[in-house]
């Protein structure tokens, strides 16, 4: 009944977010605010992490295909399919929930503790719209972020294949190449624009609604965290059954 | 004028407001006074209007509350300040662009006009040198007199205040008490604070209103809560040796 409760609440929060826009001219500062410290400043981590992962899938795939008539360019053929359809859309938007969504949460949290957000109600002002549209808004960069987390987990693909010495870099453009299906990319970016809308929404609906003081606001990032990369998870098996299935 | 019929507030089980009937004054300083759980805060939320009561009525100069559109509501709430326990100043700005935030968001006045008048109210809080410094970068009743500026900047009509001296040393919680008062007198606007502290009761109650239990207890002016003879504002005003003296003194003064 709670969790009910809580998915009602958080809808009608969502409904509450585009009422009573905040003027256009505060607003357009506040959305650039956001693209710089929910996007580019989660560049640097998502690259980080993209070039790895992309590593390790090619490193794992190649140790796994230890039969001789298997062709290397497989190795490249792999990379792509987990990085494209899985790694890059889905494991960059966990480490997203944790990293954005946690400071979408405390600094909700924060402000619900402070009551800045009372302050924001007193003044007449849809607290919502002036909090979480310009968050949503910003966060709908994500899909280039996760074209660029793309980009980049196959070229750590490439570098671990051709520099551990898994497969030849011809071999491995080859399979890049092999079956290539534009619509994955689509799917991929169709699902990044979903959970990025469920990266803005679920983390501010933990901190708007918090209650207490400092120490829930640490508990309400944790809670936050949790339930974002649920959601997602639960969001991710929905689309692919509906786009690939 | 805000005149105050009947309210009640309920949260569940719990009946916070049980019928509160009274008149604030315009160019006075009203306080609301009680104990903790004594039902102030909510008070002051649903003459805000962040509560909406359950039963009654709240008139701002004749205007029903309840019966107001949404768009009257908003623009009544333009005519409101208010200043939080906790200042409630945005940390991301500095305390000129906390006060330059309701004329943005609410006027449409040149940049020039919005900061000659972000000037003149700092500089009618006392405050000339702290433009550019951001709220975790001063002191308490420095944070206080941001609020204030905040809350007068748009020419409120009214203008709440909840505990504006808590967590300030006596001299600092006098001088924002006597702003705040000057403020009133000056401006014409109807003011009302929610205080525990009585200093504030002696020095700038004009109209103090005791709250027990959720109901108006008692009634009267700073100088009748001298004379009153009521056993739950004498327990509760007179709590501490000092002001048992006091009134002591008062009394035999009296005779």
């Amino acid at each position: 009944m709670k969790y009910l409760e809580a998915i009602g609440k958080y809808f009608i929060m969502v409904w509450e977010v585009f009422k009573k826009p905040t003027k256009w001219r505060i607003m357009k500062t506040l959305i650039l605010k956001e693209v710089d410290e929910l996007v580019f400043g989660a560049m640097g981590i998502i690259i980080f992490i993209s070039f790895f992962i992309g590593g390790v899938v090619t490193i794992q795939t190649a140790l796994n295909l230890t039969n001789p008539l298997l062709p290397k360019s497989l190795i490249g053929f792999a990379a792509r399919q987990s990085v494209i359809l899985e790694f890059a859309p889905t494991f960059t938007s966990i480490i997203m929930a944790g990293k954005v969504g946690s400071y979408i949460t405390s600094s909700i949290g924060t402000m619900r503790v402070t009551e800045q957000i009372d302050a924001l109600e007193v003044m007449g002002i849809n607290s919502l719209n002036y909090l979480v549209f310009p968050k949503i808004v910003a966060i709908m960069l994500y899909p280039f972020a996760v074209a660029i987390s793309m980009f980049v987990g196959i070229l750590g693909g490439w570098v671990a294949a051709v520099f551990g010495g898994f497969a030849p870099s011809g071999d491995f453009i080859q399979g890049l190449q092999m079956d290539f299906n534009s619509y994955h990319v689509t799917y991929a970016l169709i699902k990044s624009v979903v959970f990025a809308f469920v990266i803005a929404t679920v983390p501010s609906f933990h901190g708007y609604y918090m209650r207490g003081g400092a120490l829930e606001v640490g508990k309400a990032s944790t809670t936050s965290f949790v339930w974002t990369s649920v959601v997602i998870i639960i969001v991710n098996y929905i689309l692919t059954q509906l786009l690939l299935g | 004028m805000i005149e105050v019929d009947n309210i009640h507030k309920s949260f569940g089980d719990n009946h916070v407001l049980k019928g509160i009937s009274t008149t604030f004054e315009k160019g006075k300083t009203n306080l609301v006074i009680g104990q903790s759980g004594s039902g102030k805060t909510v008070f002051l939320k649903c003459l805000l209007g962040l509560f909406e009561p359950d039963e009654g009525n709240i008139c701002y100069n004749g205007q029903v509350y309840s019966e107001l559109s949404i768009k009257e509501k908003r623009n009544l709430r333009q005519e409101m300040g208010m200043v939080f326990q906790g200042s409630a100043l945005f940390d991301s700005m500095t305390v000129e662009g906390n006060v330059m935030f309701p004329l943005d968001m609410f006027t449409k006045q040149s940049q020039s006009e919005k900061q000659d008048r972000v000037d003149f109210v700092l500089k009618r809080v006392n405050l000339v040198d702290a433009h550019k410094r951001f709220p975790a970068e001063i002191s308490g009743g420095m944070q206080k007199r941001v609020a204030i500026a905040r809350a007068i900047v748009m020419n409120p009509k009214y203008l709440f205040c909840d505990e504006p001296n808590s967590g300030l040393d006596p001299k600092t919680a006098i001088l924002i008490d006597n702003l705040i008062h000057e403020i009133t007198q000056e401006y014409d606007i109807t003011t009302i604070i929610n205080t525990h502290d009585m200093n504030s009761v002696m020095e700038i109650g004009e109209k103090i209103i005791f709250l027990k239990n959720g109901l108006k207890e008692w009634e009267g002016t700073n100088k009748e809560i001298f004379k009153t003879d009521n056993q739950a504002v004498t327990d509760f005003v007179y709590s501490s040796e000092l002001f048992k003296k006091v009134r002591q003194m008062y009394i035999e003064e009296r005779n």
